[in-house]
């Protein structure tokens, strides 16, 4: 396929989709699957039959389309009007669709989710722009909204120090985590010495709840695929490794059946669209270790090794794949790419903060009205994303704290509601922008509790390699454990503070150095609950049994009490 | 080969490009605790207790895998390095049940060699006291894994300088057990070669000879370097004229 081709395949879809006078978009990603699209998408094909529509209707199975709380999603695409979107929907709401909005161009009034609500006013989709409109299993879909053109362009009109000198001049920012500027780590790898060098997608994903980058995967594999090929191009390598979470059996079944279609169709393999370029794609399934996400430890296991981190230095960019030079990125990471050589690097810094440029995804969650994956503009603030996107806390709850970075990261209380959201505002207040995970808490939550429940997802996962991370993580899981069942005295909270900055500060990896920031964090915040349960016994959100007391306690009361009794010599006691 | 300078503990030194920082450090004679490195074994950087501080960043890095850089300033020995070291071996001690008295490596046992030096008087963590198993099928060996502290030098050296691979690592954080072929009974392990590296290279009393009781083991670690030596040099000189190979 030559670039001449790209644009006349991407013309004959768009006729044949300007020819049908209404397409049904519904969502086929994993939220909306689980709550039943399966059997609305089909009852809406059977609709479309039984009313004889077949040419003039098409369904399409999309991507997410973002309010996942409120799936299956459907939206009704009729020529000359806008979108409409259903939430809710059912398979009679489905047949209701078909007969009343498409054929008698009456909507379904109770069924709508109104477009000019601020959930999807205040979102600025730059990733997510194909997801829930596309279908990701077609590359006509894809290539119909100008995919592998930015592909085309930078192969036949940039040079691999250009698409470097690009991104970096776009200010994107590594979304895995850590923030490292992309461009910087692309030109490293770029210039690193060596014939063979690789390029990795990760798509671990370990931190619970957070599912962006499944969606990314799910809703537009073809981004992903052709962003990973630029990245080829611009630092390279010819073999890209896309590491995807055991746990997503569909992204892992789409991207497969991608790799496929664009091997076929020469947008990926040898001579990419007819140039000397050369990229293949492989996928590697994980086994559901978070550990496996750390990009030294995710590279022993594309090599077939145990998954544990080795110290960094060397870094992936001078050693990493069979000691090859590797360029790692995230797949959201991934995703922005395409747009950044399509509109240009200006365009997408236009967007975001002086440091944070561009969108960062989040999959929303917790006690506010709509949940959901949001595409939110790098500096909106906590409060707009709550109060706005989220449709504020749900009635008769009030806001606590805001959870960010999941395992690694921590709790924003209410004062700094209106921080912007972006990396180094949100590390100075001791949680991190972590990959997207935001979790919103209510007054029913306790803040030492939600500090066990993330130590011990870090107790399961560390790998043990490290001793302060291995057994740390186990003893700050005790002494939390102590400090929500009553248990408690006041000594340990010391030795818990002295635990988190050793593990911190002399962890391997950034599993272990990042475990103690959901306690570090709730500690700078919420401190008098703490004390609360340490000193008074009690759980001020009523959510700790308290049923232990605290054996310290006895001990140190002895003396006193011979000394009251007066039954010991002074001395002694 | 080119020579590089740099200054640890306030005091300018120089040693050889590409020199790991371990090495350099111990040829000022400044002794430094290794649980997991074992010179002649590739390093891990598992058991954080070499960690230096980086003068320019304030940062750790453990020396054993840290590679000497021309103009890099590091403490060996700062208030909080050696606070953190002490942390560490607390953990240890409370990871597994480590009851010296009972050990046949009571007296030589590394882990409680570091203890000792450091002035570790008592643990401030809970003892774990997980239930751990022994492994005594093999005929001259046995593994007590309420000794082991993960260190994986066994793992490596069986690997590496031996060429069996019989040990590896099962689970993952403190669940984490050093394991024989795929979890069989080290008895019947058809890649043992009964050469006994990973006993003598085991720092605690977790391997050991069949039949030796409390305090009566030995560990030599000369070999290695008598192997290493003969391998790349064509050398076969022991060093150490056979006495306790340890440092
Ligand atoms: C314990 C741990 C888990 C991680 N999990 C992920 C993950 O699931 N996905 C990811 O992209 N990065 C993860 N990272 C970060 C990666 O190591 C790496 O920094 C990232 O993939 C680099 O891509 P970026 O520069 O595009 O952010 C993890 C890091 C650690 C320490
Ligand atoms: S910090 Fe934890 S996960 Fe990372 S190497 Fe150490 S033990 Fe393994
Ligand atoms: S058995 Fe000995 S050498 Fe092997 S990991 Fe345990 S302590 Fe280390
Ligand atoms: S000897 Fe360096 S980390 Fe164990």
């Amino acid at each position: 396929m030559k670039r001449s081709d790209l644009q006349a395949m991407a013309r004959r879809e768009l006729d044949r989709q300007q020819a049908t006078r209404c397409r049904l978009l519904c969502c086929a990603s994993t939220p909306c699957l689980s709550s039943g699209a399966a059997t609305v998408q089909q009852a809406l094909e059977q609709a479309v039959t039984d009313n004889k529509l077949d040419a003039e209707v098409v369904v399409v199975s999309t991507g997410c389309m973002g309010p996942c709380s409120r799936g299956p999603m459907v939206t009704v695409q009729l020529a000359g009007q806008e979108d409409t979107y259903y939430e809710n929907v059912t398979p009679e709401s489905a047949r209701q669709i078909v007969a009343e909005h498409v054929m008698a161009n009456q909507p379904v009034a109770d069924k709508i989710m109104p477009s000019d609500l601020p959930f999807f006013a205040k979102q600025h989709k730059i990733v997510l722009a194909n997801s829930g409109v596309i279908d990701p299993e077609r590359l006509e879909d894809y290539v119909a909204r100008d995919g592998y053109a930015a592909l085309a362009h930078a192969l036949r009109e940039m040079t691999p120090e250009e698409v470097c000198a690009e991104i970096s001049k776009s200010g994107l920012r590594g979304r895995g985590g850590a923030g490292y500027p992309t461009g910087l780590k692309w030109d490293l790898v770029r210039k690193a010495p060596g014939e063979k060098k690789y390029v990795i997608a990760n798509g671990d994903e370990g931190d619970p709840g957070a599912y962006m980058d499944r969606t990314l995967m799910e809703s537009d594999p073809h981004r992903l695929l052709e962003g990973m090929a630029i990245a080829g191009y611009a630092v390279g390598a010819e073999q890209g490794f896309l590491y995807v979470r055991g746990e997503y059996p569909i992204a892992a079944k789409r991207l497969e059946k991608a790799i496929r279609t664009a091997e076929r169709r020469g947008l990926l393999g040898s001579r990419v669209l007819e140039s000397s370029f050369s990229f293949r794609i492989d996928i590697r399934i994980g086994a559901g270790a978070f550990v496996c996400g750390e990009e030294t430890a995710l590279m022993a296991s594309i090599m077939g090794r145990r998954g544990q981190p080795t110290p960094r230095p060397p870094y992936p960019a001078q050693s990493g794949l069979w000691e090859c030079p590797t360029l790692i990125n995230n797949v959201e990471t991934f995703g922005n790419i395409v747009p950044i050589i399509a509109h240009g690097a200006d365009w997408f810094a236009s967007v975001g903060t002086a440091k944070s440029k561009g969108s960062k995804i989040f999959a929303l969650a917790g006690k506010v009205n709509t949940t959901g994956l949001i595409e939110v503009p790098m500096g909106i603030t906590l409060r707009e994303v709550i109060d706005d996107i989220g449709g504020g806390v749900a009635d008769g709850f009030s806001f606590k704290a805001a959870q960010t970075g999941g395992p690694s990261g921590g709790c924003i209380p209410a004062e700094h509601l209106d921080t912007p959201m972006d990396y180094e505002s949100l590390r100075a207040l001791g949680a991190i922008m972590g990959s997207g995970g935001l979790i919103v808490m209510d007054n029913a939550s306790c803040m030492p509790d939600v500090a066990k429940f993330f130590m011990e997802f870090c107790t399961d996962e560390s790998c043990g390699k490290c001793v302060p991370c291995r057994v740390g993580t186990v003893q700050m899981h005790r002494i939390l454990e102590r400090i929500t069942n009553g248990s408690a005295a006041p000594a340990d909270l010391q030795i818990l503070q002295d635990l988190c900055t050793m593990v911190q500060e002399t962890s391997l990896c950034g599993l272990g150095q990042s475990a103690p920031n959901p306690v570090l964090s709730t500690l700078r915040f919420y401190r008098e609950e703490y004390e609360a349960h340490i000193q008074r016994h009690e759980c001020p959100a009523g959510v700790c049994k308290m049923t232990e007391a605290p054996t310290l306690e006895l001990v140190e009361a002895l003396p006193r009490r011979i000394r009251e009794l007066g039954t010991i010599p002074m001395s002694l006691a | 080969m080119a020579v590089i300078t740099m200054t640890i503990n306030d005091e300018l030194v120089s040693g050889v490009e590409g020199q790991s920082l371990l090495s350099l450090i111990r040829e000022q004679g400044i002794e430094l605790p290794t649980l997991c490195h074992l010179e002649g074994l590739e390093a891990r950087g598992g058991c954080r207790l070499c960690l230096v501080e980086m003068q320019s960043t304030q940062r750790l890095l453990p020396a054993c895998t840290t590679t000497a850089q021309e103009g890099m300033s590091i403490q060996t020995h700062s208030e909080r390095l050696v606070r953190y070291r002490r942390m560490i071996l607390e953990l240890l001690f409370a990871e597994r049940n480590h009851v010296c008295a009972v050990c046949v490596m009571n007296g030589r046992c590394e882990l409680q060699d570091e203890a000792a030096k450091i002035g570790m008087d008592h643990v401030r963590y809970d003892y774990l006291v997980p239930e751990l198993p022994m492994d005594a099928t093999h005929d001259k060996f046995a593994i007590d894994h309420n000794r082991c502290i993960l260190c994986t030098r066994c793992v490596s050296v069986c690997d590496s300088v031996e060429g069996a691979h019989t040990w590896d690592v099962m689970g993952r954080g403190v669940n984490s057990r050093v394991i024989t072929d795929l979890n069989q009974p080290w008895g019947s392990s058809r890649s043992c070669t009964s050469c006994g590296k990973c006993v003598q290279v085991c720092p605690t009393g977790a391997l050991a000879n069949k039949g030796s009781t409390v305090a009566e083991m030995v560990k030599r670690h000369d070999f290695l370097q008598w192997i290493l030596d003969g391998r790349e040099k064509k050398q076969w000189v022991m060093h150490n004229g056979g006495s306790e190979g340890r440092r």
